[in-house]
């Protein structure tokens, strides 16, 4: 009987497509960069012009949708 | 791009859009930060993106990714940027001497600046999928949509970043300004034009 071992046998520094493959030292240090930023507390400049987007564009329908060119 | 004309949204729709919009910020700041380097400007980048999310909000499909929505905008809205010049990967050194873990066997830690210094000198279309598939959580897949390219370009950029990453950090060779360096900065531009021409519009699902 053959064992399942080779499921879980990995090649230091084989090079794969998977997601899961991550070079070891920097790798979380990106997503650290990444979450670093997202744990900062919102400034207030964001806040406000959240507060001021309803006042803006889509209240009245259409009247602003030309203006998202960049807009997928 | 509107097949009868957006439809109207209703205000709790509206209500819930914004909510999404406001839940993703946080998002489009560290991609932006990953994007540009300099926080003011990724600041600015991100404004500029969520006002144009806004107006395009009755293009928005509910049920779908906000997150993914938002960075198209604002991925479109960094590569016109870059072509005017206002970015030119400027580091900021405010970010600078936190440390990362140090690997084991290494003497020197990689600190966070030394990331994000290796990271932003790198070519953008490779910087980005690595933001958005090594950092952003996205899927290939995924990445490809935001990117408006095949699952395959995006896994060879991903991988390329990788290599480039590491061999940068861990032999300590890091570029200190090429990006500043105009031979530098141009040729990036002119990868940003490959990027955008044709590609900067997100595959539709």
């Amino acid at each position: 009987m053959t064992s399942s071992k080779k499921s879980s046998e990995r090649i230091p520094g084989n090079e794969t497509d998977s997601p899961d493959m991550q070079p070891p030292d920097w790798a979380n240090g990106l997503k650290q960069l990444y979450d670093s930023v997202v744990e900062e507390p919102l400034p207030d400049a964001f806040k406000d012009l959240l507060d001021k987007l309803d006042d803006t564009g889509a209240s009245s329908g259409s009247a602003r949708a030309d203006h998202g060119d960049n807009a997928p | 791009m509107a097949d009868d004309g957006p439809p109207k949204r209703s205000a709790s729709e509206k209500a819930a859009f914004k909510r999404e919009l406001t839940e993703v910020v946080p998002h489009l700041r560290a991609f932006a930060r990953g994007l540009c380097g300099r926080p003011d400007m990724a600041d600015d980048l991100v404004q500029e993106a969520l006002l144009k999310a806004w107006a395009a909000q009755d293009r928005f499909e509910p049920g779908t990714s906000m997150r993914a929505w938002t960075f198209v905008i604002l991925r479109n809205a960094y590569l016109t940027d870059m072509r005017r010049n206002r970015f030119r990967g400027e580091y900021d050194e405010g970010v600078a001497e936190r440390i990362l873990t140090a690997p084991a066997g290494q003497e020197e830690p990689i600190h966070l600046s030394d990331m994000h210094r290796a990271l932003l000198t790198l070519p953008p279309e490779r910087r980005e999928a690595l933001l958005l598939v090594g950092a952003g959580g996205f899927s290939y897949e995924e990445a490809a949509q935001i990117c408006g390219c095949a699952v395959g370009t995006i896994k060879s950029r991903v991988g390329r970043a990788r290599a480039a990453l590491n061999s940068m950090l861990a032999e300590g060779n890091i570029p200190q300004r090429s990006i500043e360096d105009d031979t530098a900065h141009r040729a990036i531009l002119e990868e940003l034009d490959d990027v955008a021409a044709g590609k900067g519009v997100a595959a539709k699902g």
